[in-house]
């Protein structure tokens, strides 16, 4: 790996020394990071390693304790994120910040409406919001239409060509691709590089190594707080970056323990839901993990949203253990089946709460007699469980939401095994999460089913196939709504798995 | 291939109220007949809808912005006391009208003060006003004035410089004022109303003249024309009323973006309750007299009335039109109803259940649109 660049040729941005401290904590320790013009530069580390922190100095929704910070040659110390914005440095979020109410047009020119004397153009408005679109390419995109009616892809490119709008220098996407399927992150990766040959700089921040290396130029690894690494991704592979945000090796990413099929605890035959799935038939086993791929917006969700109550099921048989028919969530919990969401923030998790109090809330009846609850019983299981999975908080008071992703997520799981769950569904189970809190989960994942005391039934819905395929016994495809059948691992590979949930291999 | 489908909805949304309005009067002229069709009892409704209505176009701006404003009613009974104590003290009548909408302005102030966090400046103002009239009556006018300004303006940068800024919700702000405000009127007037002299300029508001032009409809009805108009354009076309959807719709996006979210919030707040004044010097023209107890319950009848018109509480919608409609609806009923020669409490649970029934359209609506 090369040391870090100091190469000052058409720099855009320079942060040297950068620090951040919050109380007694260092955030961030001396980062150096040089973007330069019109290049694509992929900033890595685990959650936790100050990407955000660094990101929100850069945004001007915090400033720095030490360092120096230069835009084109300029001292940039934004006061709020409205100056960065001035200044032309724009983010693209994970959870879009628009304004869902709104028209397309209205939301590229937020806050920069042309008016006179305070009176807006809408001609004015239309035809330079027609233009931005049609720089972002989606020059047919309704002007008109409230935000709130589009797809992710589409919201995406809004707030694209609202950072457009204000000539952004530097754009930063912070993991564009979570809520995006494979045609709409072909467009994406297409968009940023025009973008970058325009001259506008990228910051790209992502979990996923693959999307790093297919559109970063270089990169820039953050650990601890500190600016660890720094080169061309055309000099580095995967293992190493990997090894450099880790600062260990990461044994065994997918421990695969020797799957023990056992009795089927659910069924599930021609299942069709208001709209989706169209119709699912599947059997599960005890003891094994089964995965659901498939396109975003194919259907899987909803599927294991209906096996678990929470989706009207139209047609169909289902039973899970002992239960027939639908059920409600309720009743689903109290015969052992668990459910994590894919939306950890709005429905997974109540993010105001108590880290205790999220783990606890599917078994409360463990930690109460006759409906009073004990506070000492939620302490001592919230306790045993953090050690148990080694989620990283202050105490189990501490509010679920201060906790980065990993550790929300692994809140999440820890909910299920309190409650004692024997089927466990598991949807986007490691979405937002850091490569070490990853490894922790499948290495969770694969005890439950497969090597732990008691073998449960494992259910996991994913849009990575890697992850499908580390850590899966068995896979199934959904393909617009219909469920194929589920095979064997050994006799899939990403390539056949791909050309049928694009409905190529049907 | 949303854009058919996404135009029609959208023409949905705006003709939506608009329908229910005509269903609800087809309802009421198929069974209450002649009574209810008059041209005279047409007029009436309009009449009657003037002082609810220009308070709730007003509020509209609110509730679009994703607040809320429970002291409407209050603020209309302050108004029409401060507007009938002028007239006692035999100001003109322009001076009295002046006196209500100024009410209005000044309770729009500090609502809006103390929902973007900046009560301590209305406390220094406050105190500012309390010092100069202490001075005044102590030395003289010039002197009450002199300290009244220097003080504020002292206590104003103090406060600015060390009181924290502490932002309340305006459920909370407004709650404060319903009762505040009411409480103030009738301190004013002497826990009783106030009557001015017996006739003045401003009962002619609300009655048609006799003849000429001016006997088609009370100017009552032409002046909540002209704030609907001028709030529709104001909303429509200007970039303080783009502003004021956009931090409805994602008030931290809107704050991202570089709009001046404090400083807006605090003009709609005065925009929208000096709306409200001028709908006390109506009610002042209706009553001939200030009345604390007057317009009670109105802050939901304006609510109801933006709320049916295709408002959402949660913010980012809502139209100066569909308010309007609202607000006739909720009075033909009450029209109907009472030419139907059906009780009162008849007409409340009809307008309770179209309020319910306009939201539960409205959410069907949207599950549909997506």
């Amino acid at each position: 790996m090369t040391p870090l660049s100091t190469d000052a040729a058409a720099l855009r941005l320079a942060m040297v020394g950068v620090g951040k401290r919050f109380g007694a904590t260092a955030a961030l320790d001396g980062v150096d990071f040089a973007l330069r013009v019109g290049e694509v530069h992929a900033l890595v580390g685990e959650n936790g390693a100050g990407k955000s922190t660094l990101m929100k100095v850069l945004s001007g929704a915090l400033a720095l304790d030490a360092g120096s910070i230069q835009l084109d040659g300029e001292p940039y110390a934004p006061r709020s994120p409205a100056e960065a914005r001035a200044a032309g440095v724009a983010m693209i979020y994970q959870e879009l910040s628009l304004a869902p109410h709104l028209s397309v047009a209205e939301n590229v020119l937020l806050g920069a409406q042309p008016t006179r004397r305070g009176i807006v153009s809408w001609a004015a408005l239309r035809a330079r919001a027609r233009a931005l679109l049609n720089v972002v390419g989606r020059p047919s995109l309704d002007l008109d239409a409230p935000v709130a009616t589009l797809a992710a892809a589409d919201r995406q490119l809004v707030e694209i060509a609202r950072a457009l709008a204000r000539d952004a220098r530097v754009i930063v996407f912070d993991e564009p691709t979570s809520s995006l399927g494979n045609e709409d992150v072909a467009r994406l990766f297409a968009l940023i590089r025009d973008l970058a040959r325009r001259g506008v700089s990228i910051v790209y921040i992502s979990h996923a190594l693959e999307e790093v290396f297919a559109i970063a130029e270089r990169f820039t690894v953050l650990r601890d707080g500190s600016s660890v690494a720094s080169g061309r991704t055309s000099e580095t592979d995967a293992s190493r970056l990997v090894a450099a945000m880790v600062g260990r090796s990461v044994g065994e990413l997918y421990p695969r323990s020797p799957a023990r099929p056992g009795e089927v605890v659910a069924t599930v035959r021609a299942l069709a839901g208001e709209r989706l799935p169209r119709e699912a038939t599947l059997e599960i086993r005890r003891g094994e993990v089964l995965g659901l791929a498939g396109l975003v917006g194919a259907g899987r969700s909803e599927f294991l949203r209906a096996l678990f109550g929470l989706e009207r099921v139209r047609s169909g048989e289902l039973r899970i253990l002992a239960l027939d028919g639908p059920r409600t969530p309720t009743e689903r919990w109290a015969q052992g089946v668990g459910f994590v969401s894919e939306d950890r923030k709005s429905e997974g998790l109540a993010l105001g709460l108590s880290v205790a109090d999220n783990l606890v809330l599917a078994g409360l009846d463990r930690c109460s007699s006759h409906g009073v609850i004990a506070p000492a019983r939620v302490e001592r299981d919230a306790r045993a469980w953090i050690e148990r999975l080694g989620i990283r908080c202050l105490s189990p008071r501490q509010p679920v939401g201060r906790l980065s992703g990993g550790n929300q997520q692994k809140v999440a799981l820890a909910r299920l095994l309190h409650a004692d769950a024997d089927v466990l569904l598991l949807d986007e189970p490691t979405r937002g999460v850091d490569v070490g809190s990853k490894a922790e989960i499948y290495r969770l994942i694969d005890e439950l089913a497969r090597s732990g005391e008691r073998p449960r039934a494992v259910v996991v819905v994913s849009s990575y196939l890697p992850e499908l395929f580390g850590t899966c016994d068995r896979i199934a495809v959904m393909t617009r709504g219909r469920l194929g059948p589920a095979r064997d691992v050994g006799e899939l590979d990403e390539h056949a798995v791909m050309l049928e949930a694009t409905g190529a291999g049907r | 291939m949303t854009n058919a489908r996404g135009a029609s909805t959208r023409f949905l949304a705006s003709f939506g109220p608009a329908l229910g309005l005509a269903a609800t009067w087809a309802l009421f002229a198929a069974f209450a007949g002649s009574d209810f069709l008059a041209w005279s009892n047409q007029r009436l409704m309009l009449e009657q809808t003037s002082v609810v209505g220009i308070a709730a176009v007003g509020a509209t701006l609110i509730i679009v912005a994703g607040g809320i404003d429970l002291s409407v009613g209050a603020t209309i009974a302050l108004g029409t006391v401060v507007g009938a104590i002028f007239l006692r003290a035999l100001w003109p009548p322009w001076a009295a009208a002046l006196g209500g909408i100024g009410t209005g302005l000044a309770v729009g102030a500090v609502v809006g003060a103390l929902v973007i966090g900046e009560g301590a400046r209305i406390v220094s103002l406050a105190l500012g006003v309390v010092i100069g009239a202490a001075v005044a009556a102590r030395a003289n006018l010039g002197w009450g004035v002199g300290a009244g300004a220097a003080s504020t303006l002292v206590l104003g940068s103090l406060a600015r410089r060390f009181a924290p800024r502490i932002p309340l919700s305006p459920f909370i702000v407004t709650l404060g004022a319903w009762g505040g405000l009411r409480g103030l009127a009738k301190g004013l007037g002497d826990n009783q109303p106030v009557y001015p002299p017996s006739s003045h300029a401003l009962e002619g508001l609300m009655q048609p003249a006799a003849s000429g032009p001016g006997a088609f409809v009370a100017p009552s009805v032409w002046i909540l024309c002209l704030v609907a108009l001028a709030m529709a354009w104001v909303m429509r076309y200007t970039r303080f009323g783009r502003n004021v959807f956009a931090i409805g719709s994602n008030e931290e996006t809107a704050r991202l973006c570089g709009v001046r979210v404090e400083r807006t919030k605090f003009w709609l707040y005065v925009i929208a309750i000096g709306c409200a004044g001028i709908a006390s010097v109506l009610q002042l023209a209706y009553l001939s007299m200030g009345d604390p107890t007057t317009a009670e319950g109105y802050e939901l009848r304006v609510i109801a009335a933006c709320v049916i018109g295709g408002a959402s509480l949660a913010g980012g919608q809502g139209s100066v039109l569909g308010t309007l409609i609202g607000a006739l609806i909720m009075t033909v009923v009450d029209n109907g109803c009472t030419k139907l020669g059906l009780d009162n409490w008849v007409q409340q649970i009809a307008t309770g259940a179209i309020i319910v029934a306009a939201v539960a359209l409205d959410r069907w609506r949207a599950r549909e649109q997506t």
